[in-house]
């Protein structure tokens, strides 16, 4: 089991309606977010191209921030999501230092806090807050290993690219483009 | 003119406009942790080498400052914290892939073989010293016995716990200015530069003195070596860490690196230390400052700068 995540950069319409389902879902600390919309406007005027997408911890397969944990508080569940263990995390602050996306936060708790992809729903068996949500029904969310899901199927129809791949993190959100 | 314009809609607090997750506490423990590495370093060099009587500043004199330099730096470790209370998480388990579990558990072991080494060279501050209760005098007298066998240790662990303080910031793939592993070597060499200036501060034999002024001149040739070597894979690397390297290159960290770690902290020193062997009348607690001065600063600029070089945006 693998569970990703892909979302259609052509139907995002940045509405930020996954931002605040995510902070309602999992009670984000006013002022935070676990998941962000970004705006990249390129080329040359008047030939313009703009790319929306809805960003957050891209779950990595190869997640520097489990490997420079030093208590073991950040781990992969089952399905590869990467999760904190609350009282297990000392707020040292190195997975927040190594996360090329930047996903991470500390809580004003002390621990550091993160995109979970709503693993407490994904475990019922619903999807993740701001895939439930969206009004474009951009997003897609499932497991990779299961060639029926809707995330399988999508990315086998289109087009797609991760974060970064360079930085050899092995991302677990696509972004069809 | 083709541009791109990203915007994006995070704005979590210390992460965004650029990561300020580290502060202060991070940088005075890597410069009190490297400075303990290159006292303890030259203190168990010249033991092992049967220079005890040679180099009594290096071996007998200068560690007792080091228990209180890393406790000082453990303190600041743990005022970083942000989940204070679940600190002792730390020592419930050991992780081959993480620097801070490895850092956590040199400490725990360089500290107190840190404070045996100082216990039994008490003497030589305070001559009439008394250990009051059997047990402690003989624990002395099993550490002077086998003296040459705790130095090997010390002087694996100080090497350790001195490459530690640059592998801490070199193993983050995601902040590219930190991500070389010429880092390791350099914060070392710094720290055994720092060590040995300290050594001349507590020396009081003259010819005790100038072999550190030398040692330190050699190792501040070897640092600068090693940042040129640095910049130079720097700009031969990805476009991320062209642009970190930048920083230093013209950008807002030049005049502050220069000017702060490599001349007044590096070049100076030397050549007043230089001008010292040349039978110059420089007071030596000059130099020292200078060089510990350049070797906190080093750290400091290393931690902020490397906070803001970045992947994305």
């Amino acid at each position: 089991m693998r569970y990703a995540m892909a979302i259609d950069t052509k139907k995002c319409v940045g509405c930020s309606d996954c931002v605040v389902a995510c902070q309602t879902e999992n009670n984000v600390p006013i002022g935070y977010c676990r998941d962000w919309i970004v705006e990249v406007t390129d080329g040359t005027y008047p030939q313009l191209e703009i790319e929306i997408r809805s960003e957050r911890c891209n779950h990595c397969e190869n997640s520097p921030c489990v490997r420079c944990c030093p208590t073991g508080a950040s781990h992969y569940e089952a399905g590869g999501i990467v999760t904190v263990t609350h009282h297990k995390c000392i707020g040292c602050g190195a997975c927040i230092t190594s996360c090329p996306y930047d996903a991470r936060y500390s809580h004003p708790d002390g621990y550091v806090d993160k995109c979970t992809f709503c693993i407490h729903r994904v475990k019922k068996g619903q999807q993740p807050a701001c895939v439930a949500v969206c009004p474009t029904k951009c997003m897609y969310f499932g497991d990779l290993d299961d060639p029926k899901s809707e995330v399988s199927v999508v990315l086998k129809k289109r087009k797609y690219k991760t974060l970064i791949p360079e930085a050899g993190t092995k991302p677990h959100v696509y972004y069809l483009i | 003119m083709r541009e791109e314009i990203i915007t994006s809609g995070r704005l979590n607090p210390n992460i965004d406009p650029f990561l300020q997750i580290w502060h202060w506490h991070i940088p005075l423990y890597l410069f009190l942790g490297g400075l303990a590495a290159g006292i303890l370093f030259f203190a168990s060099l010249y033991t092992i080498l049967n220079k005890e009587n040679k180099y009594p500043g290096a071996v007998r004199r200068a560690p007792i400052i080091v228990p209180f330099l890393l406790i000082i730096g453990l303190t600041a470790l743990f005022f970083d914290l942000k989940h204070k209370l679940y600190f002792w998480q730390l020592y419930t388990t050991i992780r081959i892939q993480s620097p801070m579990s490895w850092g956590a558990w040199t400490l725990m072991a360089i500290t107190p073989l840190s404070m045996v080494w100082v216990a039994i060279h008490i003497r030589e501050f305070f001559p009439n010293w008394d250990w009051k209760f059997s047990i402690l005098k003989d624990l002395e007298a099993f550490f002077i016995k086998y003296k040459k066998y705790l130095a090997w240790v010390i002087l694996y662990f100080s090497v350790i716990l001195g490459i530690y303080t640059g592998i801490l910031f070199s193993a983050f793939n995601a902040r590219p200015l930190w991500n070389t592993s010429i880092l390791g070597p350099l914060f070392l060499t710094s720290g055994l530069s720092a060590g040995a200036a300290v050594i001349i501060l507590f020396s009081q034999r003259k010819k005790e003195r100038i072999n550190f002024a030398k040692i330190d001149i050699m190792l501040i040739g070897i640092e600068l070596f090693l940042i040129v070597h640095m910049f130079m894979g720097f700009l031969a690397s990805t476009e991320v860490q062209i642009e970190a390297a930048n920083m230093f290159l013209g950008g807002q960290y030049t005049a502050p690196f220069w000017i702060f770690v490599v001349l007044i902290g590096m070049i100076l020193p030397a050549v007043l230390e230089f001008l010292e062997l040349r039978n110059f009348h420089i007071p030596a607690v000059i130099p020292v400052v200078l060089v510990l001065f350049g070797s906190i600063m080093l750290r400091f600029i290393f931690a902020y700068a490397g906070q803001m070089s970045r992947w994305l945006y």
